[in-house]
């Protein structure tokens, strides 16, 4: 099988430098000369505020939002939400939420979502305001599963990590000494489809609510 | 699937008087046109987007190896596997094989243009594999057991209705009418096939050379379900999908929601970088891609080049008047519409998809809306260009050709010729118009021919004024 | 042959294949158009087809052919005007890139395409023109060519010069800008599929409320004009340059004469 892999990869090199009319690889200094372009493409004008841009893009997709003052009032606000949604006294909650203190009748967990979970609460690594998307990466501190498998899903959002466009998010994950996480989702809204006849309905797959808890600054 | 884009006309006619297709077709048209139009004109930077987009995929096409190696290394680094396949039957293999491998028995599939296009789930199914389509339009089909006729929304032909009766058929009823109702239930049916799934699939919008991940854009999050909850997650991807970095596939992010859908953006676009990491909580145990040539390394050498650029956005299928009137299916192959007419006679062969570049008006509403710029029309005359050349035309045609060339550079036997047809066309004429005429039928089975006023305008302008 | 006299172009009238067959009065209209904008019109008769169908079928060679018949007949003039958007697309458009590689012929190519006009568009943009005086009862509705349109720019040209008329009212119909079916040798190869299209049209056309279509490519007009005689529909279609020129008072497209007001 290898075998047969190596053969096609030397055959679809070779096809693509004929068609490029080259006869190896391109030179060295050209290739570096490529790997350190730093692009700069056109990023659509944006003429509000980042908070108010988020808020307004994230909601137009049915997204919901909700301020907060500070991390310690996260439980308070998940349980308002919880009583409003009518769901049980549970949640999967990432890890790196660990340190909140939840109310005596709640089951917190910090492992991995399963069908059972109908509530989780993530905290996220920025939120692009262009098209109000929020960015949160897999890890232990926070399992990709508690993003598509409960029914709603709280985010946690620090005001201070908005920012204007995808490109200084992917700067964000370029700094981090961890590297790319191995899933990072941008997620604007609940899930949907349109597939039914155009008409949109939301929870397709995914959760079927998003709520966003912004921490002041 | 088989290619059956020899009988496009049958199959388009039969389209053309299928009264649930022409109903679903309408409804579609007008949402995706009307979406896409509101977003462009509320992006005053659109035009400009374009532009810089196909310049991007012109650079990308034009240093394609050194992308790949970068992304190829990239991947491997992260932990993941990258594989190649320069056919149909090699992709087939590789991704069979791995299977096999895990022991896989329920495989789940993210929408994937590239694994239709190598027949990847009959092979799957023909080793006693369960296969589960989890896009809601990809499963719709499956359960009516045929090709998608649309690249972004696979069952853009069905009805409620029809989709109300399959849902009854595979799941038991009672029978759902509403929209919420359906989709909830293929929801509730789709999550335990996530959860018991052994290797899941997805297709790749754009892999990123820069850090070896592969990117999915989607609305509904079944690629996500898909992907994170399998052992093994393999991308199917063709060759020229790979961009350098994140910031130059956000060029194309901008461009690929508003243009397919008509959105800002698609709900989730996903990224993934490796298999799951040793203090991760949930995510795949392996990470594949399965990198696929199939005539894309041809395409590179020739006259179509252009067409590399797609993004897959569906956009021009959903301006085009001709796939409007006739549907995806009648195309008999994996990509419908103008994008699917240049790239099935190249990947399938000319001499098997000969209407697919003539049934076209070339009327560039197409190339108006591809975010890329490609020029469809004229990748379609050139298609044109070498049927004529391999002589794959109808005979007839052919001969027509040539008469009218050599009519035609004679000016006064072609002014001669005209005048006669006046005459004759003059006194077949009633009312202005004529309602038949034998040897061109096929104008007078739709429309009336307007006659001739009299003379033509040559021989009136001699007559009055001499030159 | 007439020389240049002062400032006035001249213009060498392109006989579309169409029209000098179907409707000739469009050609006369044209010519008076150009000659009341201050040109003078001259009709070569040794032109014959600009050469689209062959192209379109991708018969190249063929194509090339007639071209070059086209860039000799037509080279000496300071203007190729012409009235159809999609033949003078092809004269500005394809006919460099037909001869690309011909470094004979190429140069010829790309002068004649850079004074290639279609008719409306010159009037508007290059003369700056404005008829004036013409009147025409009627509530129109605009069709735009796709050729006219995204091959040349075509839209709001015609228009404009249209609302110089006196009592015409222009009513736009829904997807003005979607093809017709036409698409030259298409509409036979393809007649179903040209058949719904051309149904969906004619559907907006009647939709739109208008008493008569506009455009400015005569194969569109014609299959337009026929469908809706097929249909018995009491729609008129003229040329844009019929009307312009005060020269829409007989029949319109497929009509008779029994119709004309
Ligand atoms: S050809 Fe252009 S419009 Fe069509 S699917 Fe590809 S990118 Fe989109």
């Amino acid at each position: 099988m290898m075998q047969t892999t190596q053969n096609s990869r030397d055959a679809i090199f070779g096809a693509i430098r004929s068609a490029l009319k080259r006869s190896g690889p391109l030179p060295d200094a050209r290739r570096a000369e490529l790997d350190a372009n730093v692009p700069q493409h056109t990023r659509p004008a944006q003429d509000e505020n980042l908070l108010e841009r988020f808020i307004r893009t994230f909601e137009s997709r049915a997204g919901t939002v909700q301020h907060i003052a500070s991390r310690a009032e996260i439980p308070a606000a998940v349980e308002a939400y919880r009583a409003n949604m009518n769901l049980p006294h549970r949640a999967a909650v990432g890890a790196a939420l660990k340190d909140l203190i939840w109310p005596a009748d709640w089951q917190v967990h910090h492992n991995r979502a399963g069908t059972e979970e109908l509530l989780s609460v993530s905290l996220c690594i920025a939120a692009i305001a262009e098209t109000g998307s929020l960015m949160l990466g897999a890890s232990a501190d926070s399992p990709t599963t508690h993003n598509f498998v409960p029914d709603d899903h709280v985010v946690v959002l620090e005001a201070a990590s908005i920012v204007g466009y995808f490109e200084e998010a992917w700067a964000i994950l370029r700094q981090r000494s961890e590297g790319m996480p191995r899933a990072t989702n941008i997620i604007s809204g609940p899930s949907r489809t349109a597939d039914v006849e155009q008409t949109i309905q939301l929870g397709a797959h995914g959760p079927r609510r998003v709520h966003v808890l912004i921490v002041a600054a | 699937m088989e290619i059956r884009s020899k009988e496009f006309k049958s199959r388009a006619v039969f389209a053309i008087h299928d009264a649930s297709l022409q109903q679903a077709m309408g409804k579609a048209r007008d949402g995706f046109v009307g979406k896409r139009a509101q977003q462009a004109a509320e992006l005053p930077e659109f035009e400009a987007l374009r532009e810089e987009a196909k310049n991007l995929k012109n650079h990308i096409l034009e240093n394609l190896d050194h992308y790949l190696e970068r992304y190829e290394d990239a991947v491997k680094r992260a932990g993941g596997h990258v594989h190649w396949a320069r056919d149909a039957q090699e992709a087939r293999a590789i991704i069979l094989d791995i299977c096999k491998r895990v022991n896989a028995k329920t495989i789940t599939k993210g929408k994937s243009m590239v694994s239709e296009e190598i027949d990847l789930n009959e092979a799957l199914i023909e080793h006693g594999m369960e296969v589960v389509e989890t896009d809601l339009g990809e499963y719709i089909i499956q359960l009516a057991n045929e090709p998608p006729s649309h690249i972004i929304a696979p069952a853009v032909h069905k009805t409620k209705n029809q989709v109300s009766d399959l849902f009854e058929a595979a799941h038991g009823g009672p029978r759902k009418t509403e929209v919420a109702d359906l989709v909830n239930e293929a929801r509730q049916v789709l999550r335990e096939k996530y959860f018991r799934a052994d290797v899941g699939i997805t297709g790749g919008n754009f892999l990123i050379a820069e850090t070896g991940s592969s990117m999915i854009v989607t609305n509904e999050g079944n690629g996500d379900l898909t992907q994170t909850l399998a052992k093994v997650h393999i991308v199917t991807s063709g060759i020229e999908r790979v961009v350098p970095t994140l910031d130059d596939a956000t060029l194309f992010l901008r461009l690929l929601a508003r243009s397919a859908t008509g959105q800002e953006t698609e709900t989730y676009t996903t990224i993934s970088t490796g298999p799951r990491r040793a203090t991760d909580l949930d995510g795949p145990e392996e990470y594949h891609v399965v990198l696929v040539d199939n005539g894309r390394s041809k395409m590179l050498a020739g006259h179509f080049r252009d067409m590399l650029r797609c993004i897959r956005c569906g956009a021009c299928m959903n301006h085009c008047p001709v796939y409007g009137s006739v549907g995806g299916h009648a195309y008999g192959w994996v990509y419908p519409g103008p994008m699917g007419s240049v790239l099935t006679p190249l990947i399938k062969g000319l001499d098997n998809a000969y209407d697919l570049p003539n049934a076209c008006t070339l009327n560039g509403r197409c190339a108006s809306v591809c975010p890329v710029k490609i020029p469809l029309p004229d990748l379609l005359r050139e298609l044109r260009h070498l049927q004529h050349q391999q002589e794959l035309s109808p005979v007839m045609q052919r001969r027509a050709l040539k008469a009218w060339r050599f009519v035609a550079t004679r000016p006064k036997l072609y002014h001669a010729g005209e005048w006669i047809a006046v005459r004759v066309l003059k006194l077949l004429g009633r009312k202005g118009s004529i309602r038949r005429l034998p040897f061109a039928q096929a104008w007078t089975d739709v429309r009336d021919l307007p006659t001739p006023e009299g003379q033509t305008f040559l021989q009136r302008w001699q007559a009055q004024r001499g030159k | 042959m007439t020389q240049s006299t002062g400032k006035r172009p001249r213009v060498g009238l392109f006989a579309t294949c169409l029209m000098n067959m179907f409707r000739p009065n469009v050609g006369f209209a044209a010519a008076k158009l150009l000659e009341d904008a201050g040109c003078i019109v001259e009709v070569p008769d040794t032109q014959t087809c600009c050469g689209q169908p062959g192209y379109n079928s991708g018969d190249f060679d063929s194509a090339r052919a007639l071209a070059r018949q086209v860039i000799a007949a037509f080279e000496q003039y300071d203007y190729v005007v012409g009235p159809s958007g999609s033949c003078m697309a092809t004269i500005r458009h394809d006919y460099p890139v037909m001869f690309e590689d011909d470094p004979d012929w190429l140069p010829r190519a790309k002068a004649l395409a850079a004074k290639s006009f279609e008719l409306l568009s010159f009037l508007h943009d290059e003369l700056g023109a404005t008829p004036a005086g013409t009147r025409h009862l009627a509530t129109a509705t605009y069709h735009d060519s796709c050729s006219g349109l995204r091959g040349l720019g075509i839209k709001g040209q015609p228009r404009e010069l249209l609302a110089g008329v006196a009592g015409l009212k222009l009513k736009e119909m829904q997807d003005a800008e979607v093809c017709c079916g036409f698409g030259g040798t298409f509409c036979v190869k393809y007649p179903e599929i040209s058949e719904k299209m051309v149904e969906d049209k004619i559907h907006n056309i009647i939709e739109s409320g208008a008493d008569t279509v506009l455009g400015g490519d005569l194969g569109c007009l014609m299959n337009i004009a026929g469908r809706l005689r097929r249909i018995q529909s009491p729609v008129r279609v003229f040329h844009t340059a019929e009307v312009l020129a005060g020269m829409a008072n007989g029949p319109g497209i497929g009509g008779h004469s029994q119709e004309s007001r």
